[in-house]
């Protein structure tokens, strides 16, 4: 899979990362190259093979609903680059 | 009191308990060791008053007749372990200046079973690197030298460098590292030091910065293989907060350390040969199989047919594991925010991830991406998750008729700094024997076998089938004794 430009810039777009042209331009062959490795896996029979989901047997525990933590919000709050009123603050969303 | 840095956890722990020396004075002799040897950029984070303060409870504890397994030895934490109040970075500009208000489980653990903290350890940048050079923080550099009189800076392999750097250095007796790929094993092995990554769900991820949640796993690394018992020991337990945590009670696995391997079958896998490996790899290798059939084992040649898939396999998996993970990276509830003049809601997410991620950590991230992304996600991770299943598959079969695989840990020793930097693939290759046995989630220890040519230390791996850490452990203490490597970095820095 050869990976443009384009398609660099479209998959740093769903990534939330901003990339410069130079980056782009950079990235795509990079791509390129680990895609165009990792595709060799296409060779390799997988009929009746299920996708591994655990790694080592283990079963999902249930836990009860209830409240297991205490209110910590000045904990939750305390490494936040910008808190106000006791909330996360981020940019005006809706203009 | 000289002398303590030339001791070992066990060791530590047991003058300690004798009254040899003091908590305090072992403390003072490592915090020593750890400012000398700054150059080496091993630790971001010095916590001398952690350290001090644990002996000091240790000291007391002994006075009482309260000594805990761990009381008295100072360790080095890996900084992609959360340290309550003490700054967390894993690596990244993205946490700079991040100080969790809680512990991880597993630091948490050592601590309770009286174990201090020297500091916290450079690594790559979340964990994604093989050299140390992705840190946000400078190169860590490995204290052994080539004897060639170069002094060419090499690299303590990644991505616990700190880790390795520590141990080696003897700036630490033990430490933590944590292996998603080979992180405990390859470094260990650059630095001809002992490390050992359990069965996945042995050790609590609850803590620990993500980097690929099917994979990440904790262990010791340690001067020996005792010392690496008995820290996972401390390290290992059930833990409700870790939806993969395997609820099992922790083996004594200290006290059942036995060199008898007598009659135990080792395979030997041949798709483990490969090209282009030094022959000094492959004599090292065959060194090693010497030295078990000496032990009493069968040795028994095996295959594991996918073994060329594996690290293609694990180059979809993890970047996709780790896209996700990654994408709590916001400039919103902890870390880096970065916010342009009139910009929005996403240009602030972009603006932020763009300036606190290295570009390897981007890049695993945009392939990640891009194998989830629409219309992709069946041939590239589905296919992978299949070819990983065949893997385990694999080693199944293997077990079913030997105990215990031995392989090299690492297709080379170490390299110099920057030598592999401009090729990712390059890099990553420096995983090859490490990887298969992550993502089947087996237990598997690098332990120093020699030196090559230019006096630098060669490792091996054995390789356990899952919950057999015992056997793991029991094997690479037949051959330690055997391998006899009592080699070390001269001290230059």
């Amino acid at each position: 899979m050869s990976v443009d430009e384009a398609t660099v810039r479209h998959v740093a777009k769903l990534a939330r990362i901003a990339v410069s042209d130079a980056e782009v331009q950079k990235l795509a062959p990079e791509l390129s190259n680990i895609l165009g490795w990792v595709e060799q896996l296409g060779e390799v029979n997988v009929d009746g093979v299920a996708p591994m989901t655990a790694v080592i047997p283990n079963t999902l525990r249930l836990r009860d609903d209830v409240v297991t933590e205490p209110d910590r919000r000045d904990d939750i709050l305390a490494n936040a680059p910008v808190a106000e009123h006791g909330f996360f603050a981020v940019p005006k969303v809706i203009e | 009191m000289s002398g303590i840095t030339d001791l070992g956890v066990a060791a530590i722990r047991d003058g300690v308990k004798a009254g040899t020396f003091s908590a305090r004075e072992a403390a003072v002799a490592y915090i020593g060791a750890m400012e000398a040897g700054r150059p080496l950029n091993a630790f971001v984070v010095e916590t001398p008053e952690h350290a001090l303060a644990a002996a000091d409870a240790a000291d007391a504890d002994r006075a009482a007749g309260n000594l805990k397994p761990l009381s008295g030895v100072p360790l080095g934490i890996k900084d992609l372990f959360c340290t309550a109040g003490v700054q967390t970075t894993a690596g990244s500009r993205m946490l700079e200046g991040y100080k969790p208000v809680y512990e991880s489980t597993v630091s948490a653990n050592l601590f309770a079973a009286g174990a201090g903290m020297l500091g916290k350890l450079n690594m790559d940048e979340f964990a994604m690197g093989s050299s140390n050079e992705t840190s946000a923080f400078g190169n860590v550099l490995s204290p052994w030298r080539r004897n060639d009189g170069g002094n060419v800076a090499l690299t303590p392999g990644g991505s616990s460098g700190g880790s390795a750097s520590a141990v080696a250095a003897r700036m630490a007796p033990g430490v933590t590292g944590t292996d998603t790929g080979g992180s405990i094993r390859q470094p260990a092995a650059f630095t001809g030091i002992t490390g050992i990554k359990p069965t996945y769900g042995r050790c609590s991820r609850w803590g620990v910065v993500a980097f690929a949640s099917s994979l990440d796993q904790a262990g010791p690394m340690a001067r020996d293989v005792k010392d690496c018992a008995v820290m996972l020991e401390a390290m290992a337990g059930f833990d409700a907060k870790d939806s993969t945590s395997l609820n099992l009670p922790v083996p004594t696995w200290e006290a059942a350390l036995s060199s008898d391997i007598r009659g135990k079958r080792v395979g030997i896998p041949k798709e483990y040969r490969i090209d282009g490996v030094p022959a000094e790899i492959d004599a090292v290798w065959e060194q090693g199989i010497a030295w078990l059939r000496d032990a009493g084992a069968e040795i028994v040649e095996v295959s594991l047919p996918h073994t060329k898939y594996a690290l293609p396999t694990y180059y979809i998996i993890a970047p996709a594991e780790a896209s996700s993970n990654l994408a709590r990276y916001d400039g919103v509830r902890y870390g880096l925010r970065v916010q342009p003049e009139q910009g929005g809601l996403n240009d602030m997410y972009e603006a932020t991830r763009a300036a606190g991620f290295g570009a390897e950590v981007k890049r695993r991230i945009m392939i990640g991406t891009y194998v989830l992304s629409a219309g992709f996600y069946d041939a590239y991770f589905n296919q992978a998750q299949k070819v990983r299943a065949l893997i385990a598959r694999d080693f199944d079969t293997a077990f079913e008729d030997v105990d215990l695989l031995l392989t090299p840990t690492a297709p080379s020793a170490a390299f110099g700094i920057g030598e592999k930097m401009a090729d990712p693939i390059a890099m990553y290759l420096n995983d090859v024997f490490a990887v298969p046995a992550s993502l089947a989630g087996l237990p598997a220890i690098s332990v120093p076998a020699g030196l090559d040519g230019q006096g630098l230390p060669l490792g091996l791996q054995i390789i356990g089938r899952a919950l057999d850490e015992q056997g793991v452990l029991n094997a690479a203490l037949a051959f330690e004794e055997r391998a006899g490597f009592n080699h070390r970095a001269e001290a230059w820095w």
